[in-house]
């Protein structure tokens, strides 16, 4: 149970370095990534709830294990998505940048 | 000797952290990323959760690093602004919320809440062998079937993001040009056994760690790796096959939750003495469009420029 704790204040560390990497980087992917860091810090706290739960012939309470798959898949759904966008925005951004440059040619 | 292995899992995987959260290359991050999912993985074996083991490294670190991987040639890095002061008072910030969250784990009230028993005691009412796949399919289905929707509300807002006369187009597969020789060797050799190991996670998994997620997972893997080596064309988003299959899963598991009324009494509540065929055909029929889901959410939004 002792290891148990460890993995959970592991998890905790995984939080606040993942919520820092969120406020301070700079490119929205590495604020992608950061984001995963810190829900994979909260899952494994989760997980250590479900560890504590352990009980009537089950090594760990299944249910929280199993809110834990669902989330997983979610947040990578997400990402997937925010990642979608980012390089939407970036593409947009180009073209505006590029519109400009003909503007002001044909100027 | 198990308390020493959590304690140098707990510190390489902060230190794996570290290495995402603290370098300045988007694509050291991306590929320390992938480190830290493997350890992560290995951290949910030391908890007990092979599920959840097997979920994570193929989805939460595997699929992930593929995602941004692909788009970080297309997103420029803004330079550094941030002032020490800052990041010195992030830091703290950031420190005060470990710290806090640490207190709570120490402080955690004894005994541990749990409804392992509630599990354990409606367990053999659904056939099922693997209690992980018992509360996903039966004591929890209505979240795992609004999970297969949202993924599949990602996956229409990436597609949602092109203009509509490029919805036709293919979207561009991972690799450029002709594929490498090694990737083509790797695709037939390696596909027959991904496919074998995907098909017998889901179909073990009602009774042994593995399910329909972690088996969508290796069947998409396996479907990608086709992709790249060129054997199979990314299907278009318009294709009335891919979206018909995409539907099925969700589609089926709603019926079967409709059809829960009048058979059972309940919304998702299986019909007596049929609980497992039902799940295993919701399962499968799940699988197939979860796996193509995450497919075209690694190949993003179509007829993007190739990278």
């Amino acid at each position: 149970m002792t290891g148990s704790i460890i993995l959970a204040l592991a998890g905790a560390g995984l939080v606040g370095l993942g919520l820092y990497g969120v406020i301070m980087r700079e490119n929205a992917l590495h604020r992608i990534l950061a984001f995963n860091v810190l829900g994979g810090g909260i899952f494994i706290v989760f997980g250590f709830a479900a560890r504590r739960g352990a009980g009537a012939g089950f090594a760990a309470d299944p249910v929280p294990q199993a809110l834990v798959i669902t989330g997983i898949v979610v947040a990578f759904s997400a990402t997937a998505l925010a990642t979608a966008i980012v390089v939407r925005l970036a593409a947009a951004r180009d073209e505006e940048h590029a519109d400009a440059r003909s503007a002001k040619d044909e100027g | 000797m198990m308390t020493a292995f959590d304690a140098g899992l707990g510190v390489l995987l902060v230190l794996a952290a570290v290495r995402v959260v603290a370098t300045s290359d988007v694509r050291a991050a991306a590929s320390g990323f992938l480190a830290y999912g493997m350890i992560l993985a290995l951290a949910w074996v030391r908890l007990e959760s092979v599920d959840v083991a097997l979920t994570e490294i193929a989805v939460g670190s595997g699929l992930t690093t593929i995602v941004i991987l692909r788009a970080i040639a297309h997103v420029p890095s803004p330079p550094s602004s941030s002032t020490a002061g800052a990041k010195a008072a992030v830091g703290l910030l950031c420190a005060c919320v470990t710290l806090g969250l640490s207190a709570v784990i120490l402080g955690l009230p004894e005994p541990a809440s749990s409804i392992a028993a509630d599990v354990a005691m409606n367990m053999p009412a659904t056939g099922l062998g693997n209690p992980i796949t018992g509360v996903l399919m039966v004591f929890r289905a209505l979240d795992t079937v609004l999970e297969t929707i949202v993924v599949l509300l990602a996956l229409i807002g990436v597609w949602a993001l092109v203009p509509q006369e490029r919805l036709a187009g293919r979207p561009a597969t991972p690799g450029t040009g002709r594929s490498p020789e090694p990737v083509v060797f790797l695709a037939r050799a390696l596909v027959p056994i991904g496919l074998v190991v995907g098909a017998y996670q889901v179909w073990a998994g009602a009774d042994v760690p593995g399910g329909k997620f972690q088996g969508a997972a290796v069947l998409a893997a396996m479907g990608l790796l086709l992709m790249m080596a060129g054997i199979v064309k990314a299907p278009a988003a318009t294709d009335v096959k891919l979206r018909a299959l995409l539907l099925v899963g969700p589609i089926l598991f709603l019926a079967v939750g409709i059809a829960g009324w009048p058979l059972a009494g309940s919304f998702l509540g299986y019909p007596p003495g049929f609980e497992k065929p039902v799940i295993i055909v919701v399962e499968i029929a799940s699988t197939i469009s979860i796996g193509l889901a995450l497919v075209m959410l690694v190949l993003g939004p179509p007829g993007r420029a190739s990278s």
